[in-house]
């Protein structure tokens, strides 16, 4: 196939990459920015098997099945919960990927360089090396960290900014060894060298990062790993790699921007992290205030006697895998002809929007599903605000104490309304360390208990 | 030792008083003493006995209590009193205080007089209306009570019952009350109207309380008007366009024909009552209807309303009482005793007797229309609003910001600066060194990232995640990278590592857009 088809083939592909994410703005057209993104990647990967002919043509289609077959089977049976693991593990692939093309593309050059040009291939090589490898661990401990299978609290080593600063400085001291070098076998040595550099400090980095600061990380490596293919294309000299990689990238680097502003911090004190370590000794001392218990039979009749119920969902609803119960008591509540609508914080859960895909999979309508921005104003006009496993995204703190570490950053009011319920395992503090006044407002009731077993028995309540 | 005075009410039919027995006691703990006029309480069911009972003190006169009292704290304005032939202020002492209803925008002269005194003077009606002073809200503790009264006047009028009835009889239909003005007063009648049987509508020019009245239970009555509202700041009406009224009254005069009852409460803050029901509409309704005017007292909304009194016109009941609060003395008394009792506990935070005037607070600020001798009447305007009216709420802000943050504007321009400099440079070091073959793709890459920068803007938040994972999906495109390798592979290594990379580039690409898809279809409506 000709050269010509094939760049004209990656045009329309780089265009339809581009219609696919245009169609995620909203959710009417969201499937067919899917259906554009695989007809993308379809044609995309056709023109270029199509091109080689028959060389190697067995390899690519085991690769090519085998990887699809487990890449479909994982789709299918993660849950909806598992989602944020999913999307980091992913991540990783692509880190993985770049590292795996970059060393190919140096030890075997598709395209031949001299001179200036040689010079900048080797960086790209160098450059897409490093950041896959970075996503790749990174993306790897932040599924761990996301799983449970690594403890979520963030590592502070001591000195660790130095570390991290050293292991840049050795990289950039490599990266020079390896443009200067002639020979393959030393290039690749420095190459070897960084990728272990770069590997540990992807570990490290995302290691000293608190769980509530996951949907900025994960949105992060996103971007990383966009970043990576672009590094790739540049080596290859392919437009469309470039294109992509750097959709993605962007993509990626904007939603880590909102996600940081919706816990009014900035990127790199997300970055640096250790954030929730330092935090506990400036709890305000909440001294002799009591809590208020309520149980599920009072809660029922409060939802049953408003007009107006806002729920509040976070993390613990995710963990519990409540959004189905949550979902059948909104089915319920509004067949009575309560007004139920759902306020999402941009950082619950661990995921940007998990929120949003949890309660949809619990059939919720998304036009009742708002963003903060939207509901803040209606908390002083609802009777009842349920608070499903939500801690810092509802902290009045926020709002009201300035010493508060969590100051400034932008909270669900729900302490206007006229009553909240907050349903909770226990006292223990969010992921930030900070303790929550809210729980001692006067209208703020508690109901202890796991978020699925408090939300079924209350539906059941509301049932008989 | 500051003395409280709680005189008799002179002005006639008035049958509230200021303390009552519980108040008293409150007010004693704040460390105050209290003075009450002999059978001040009477005509409120409460009793000297009761009064000295807990721990206040009798004044056999007015005289001698407001010779006493450091503090009064009554009901109505002063006013003249005829008994003795001398006007309250007089009585007062030099420099004393005062907490009750004086109006001052209606009777600048007595503002002149108390001014005169050096007194300091609460003006209850001045209240702000912030949620922090509703404790002391007197005007609507008084107009819930006035709406409740109102539809129990109209029912006393009215010679049917208001739930509609099936009887062995026969049937009954139901009472139609129209409702004009949805303040306290007009939802404590929409509520008591509707609790009591009636269909009930209801009408108001302030859009924003269209959600009060439905939640009480009535219809509310919308004119097709596009987009006038009718809020004029501190949760009161303000004057409409004259097309407005004038469908305003058309809307009345159709349902004149239609309801058995209207109660008015229409109020403009500062101006003679509206004029809002015609006498034709009065002939237009059916004999042995009700009219109750809520806003008699300021001239009355309906036309032939007679102030204080019940005025029939074509067989059609005007209630015009001025004191409908008063007709119910003994929960009124108990809930204005209240309003005060909170103001004083907010002016003697220490509760050692020794009231504090703190002009910093808002709430007192706007209360206290005379201090020490000089008139402090109109306090700065606050702006409050249930449904603050959006433009007015978010244009202060941004010009509140940029005041507070110049230095550190400054700071962020330099920093902008900086960084396009550097931006600059690096441009320019790129394009004098570098490749064109490096420079064309640089190109695409950086129009590319300008494309997605404006792309994932306009993506909702609530599709982050199926955003992450299509890109996810999409970044799998490193597949064609893995491919060119894996085609053209001479060594094992390369070969191996080539194969790798596509197997998992592709999990990444088929898991992607498998996920997204699952998310994606369950989205609905």
């Amino acid at each position: 196939m000709s050269y010509g088809i094939v760049s004209v083939a990656y045009v329309v592909a780089s265009v339809l990459f581009i219609l696919s994410l245009g169609g995620l703005s909203n959710q009417e057209t969201a499937r067919k920015g899917n259906f554009y993104g695989v007809a993308g990647i379809l044609i995309a990967v056709g023109v270029t098997v199509a091109s080689f002919g028959t060389s190697g043509i067995v390899s690519i289609v085991l690769a090519i099945l085998v990887g699809s077959g487990i890449g479909l089977t994982l789709a299918n049976k993660v849950e909806m919960t598992q989602m944020p693991q999913l999307v980091a593990l992913l991540h990783s692939f692509v880190g993985l990927a770049a590292v795996l093309v970059g060393f190919s593309g140096y030890i075997e050059p598709l395209v031949h360089t001299s001179g200036a040009e040689h010079t900048i291939k080797l960086v790209e090589v160098y450059l897409g090396i490093f950041i896959g490898a970075v996503t790749f661990t990174g993306s790897l401990i932040a599924c761990g960290k996301l799983d449970g299978r690594i403890p979520s609290k963030a590592l502070t080593l001591p000195g660790r900014h130095y570390m991290n600063l050293a292991a840049l400085l050795v990289t950039l001291i490599l990266g020079f060894m390896f443009v200067a070098t002639e020979s393959t076998a030393g290039g690749l040595v420095a190459l070897i060298l960084m990728t272990a550099i770069a590997s540990v400090l992807g570990i490290h980095l995302i290691m000293a990062i608190g769980g509530a600061d996951m949907p900025v990380v994960v949105s992060m490596l996103n971007s990383y790993s966009g970043w990576a293919a672009a590094a790739i294309g540049f080596m290859l000299g392919n437009d469309l790699l470039i294109v992509t990689g750097a959709l993605v990238g962007s993509s990626g680097a904007i939603l880590s921007y909102i996600m940081c502003r919706a816990m009014n911090r900035s990127f790199i004190s997300v970055i640096l992290g250790g954030f929730g370590q330092t935090t506990s000794s400036s709890s305000v001392d909440l001294g002799d205030q009591t809590i208020q218990e309520t149980s599920i039979d009072e809660l029922a009749e409060e939802l049953l006697s408003s007009d107006s119920v806002i729920i509040v969902p976070g993390y613990g609803m995710a963990v519990a895998q409540a959004q189905n119960a949550v979902g059948d008591i909104t089915k319920f509540l509004r067949d009575k002809g309560v007004t139920v609508r759902f306020g999402i914080h941009p950082v619950a859960g661990r995921l940007p929007g998990h929120m949003n895909v949890l309660l949809a999979e619990a059939h919720v309508p998304y036009d009742i599903v708002l963003e903060m921005d939207e509901i803040n104003e209606d908390f002083p006009t609802t009777d009842v605000v349920l608070v499903i496993g939500a801690n810092d995204t509802v902290n009045p703190a926020a709002a009201e104490d300035p010493s508060s570490p969590i100051a400034g950053m932008p909270v669900l009011e729900v302490w206007k309304a006229r009553q909240v319920v907050i349903l909770k395992r226990g006292m223990a503090t969010g992921y930030s360390g900070v303790e929550n006044p809210l729980f001692f407002k006067e209208n703020a009731r508690m109901l202890f208990g796991d978020a699925k077993e408090t939300v079924d028995k209350l539906l059941g309540v509301l049932r008989s | 030792m500051i003395t409280i005075g709680i005189p008799k009410e002179i002005y006639p039919d008035e049958r509230r008083v200021a303390a009552t027995p519980a108040s008293v006691q409150k007010l004693i703990k704040l460390g105050y003493e209290v003075l009450v006029q002999s059978s001040a309480g009477e005509p409120a069911h409460y009793d000297d006995e009761a009064y000295v009972n807990a721990g206040a003190a009798i004044a056999v006169d007015a005289h001698f209590l407001w010779g006493q009292a450091d503090f009064i704290l009554k009901v109505r304005a002063p006013m003249v009193n005829s008994h003795l032939d001398r006007h309250e202020v007089e009585l007062m002492k030099e420099g004393a205080s005062l907490a009750c209803y004086i109006w001052p925008a209606q009777c600048p002269e007595l503002l002149e007089q108390l001014a005169a005194k050096r007194a300091t003077v609460f003006a209850i009606d001045s209240l702000p209306r912030i949620s922090r002073a509703q404790k002391m809200d007197a005007l609507s503790a008084m107009a819930n009570i006035a709406g409740y009264r109102a539809v129990i006047e109209a029912a006393n009028h009215f010679g049917r019952f208001f739930t509609g009835q099936v009887t062995a009889a026969g049937k009954v239909p139901p009472a139609k009350v129209m409702i004009i003005g949805a303040g306290v007063a007009g939802l404590a009648a929409v509520g008591t109207a509707n609790s009591m049987g009636a269909i009930v509508r209801a009408f108001d020019t302030r859009l924003e309380v269209k959600e009060q009245v439905e939640s009480m239970g009535a219809e509310f009555l919308e004119l097709d008007f596009g987009d006038e509202d009718g809020s004029g700041g501190g949760g009161y009406a303000k004057q409409m366009s004259d097309e407005f009224i004038k469908a305003e009254m058309a809307l009345f005069a159709e349902q004149a024909k239609e309801v058995d009852i209207i109660i008015t409460t229409a109020l403009i803050p500062g101006r003679p009552a509206p004029k809002l029901i015609t006498a034709e509409m009065v002939e237009s309704m059916k004999p042995g209807s009700v009219i109750v005017d809520l806003a008699s007292e300021r001239g009355g909304n309906c036309e032939l309303t007679e102030p204080g009194r019940v005025a029939i016109h074509h067989d059609v009941s005007i209630v015009g009482y001025t004191d409908l609060p008063s007709r119910m003395a003994k929960v009124s008394s108990d809930l204005y005793a209240s309003n005060l009792t909170h103001l004083l506990t907010d002016l003697t935070p220490e509760k050692d007797g020794q009231p504090k005037v703190d002009m910093e607070d808002t709430v007192i600020r706007g209360l206290t229309v005379v201090q020490d001798g000089s008139i402090t009447w109109p306090p700065p305007k606050v702006e409050v609003s249930v449904a603050a009216p959006k433009p007015s709420t978010e244009e202060p802000l941004p010009a509140g910001k940029a005041a507070k943050g110049e230095p550190s504007l400054l700071k962020k321009w330099a920093g902008k600066g900086a960084l396009l400099a550097v931006t600059v440079l690096a441009l320019l070091g790129i394009g004098a060194y570098a490749p064109v073959s490096f420079l064309s793709h640089f190109t695409v890459f950086v129009l590319a990232c300008f494309i997605g920068w404006q792309v994932i803007w306009n993506v909702t938040a609530s599709l982050h995640t199926p955003l992450m994972s299509v890109t996810n999906a999409i970044s799998g495109i490193i597949v064609i990278g893995a491919l060119l390798h894996l085609a053209k592979a001479e060594g094992a290594g390369v070969g191996v590592m080539a194969f790798v990379a596509v197997l998992i580039a592709t999990i990444n690409i088929a898991g992607g857009f498998r996920v997204t898809h699952r998310m994606l279809k369950m989205f609905r409506r």
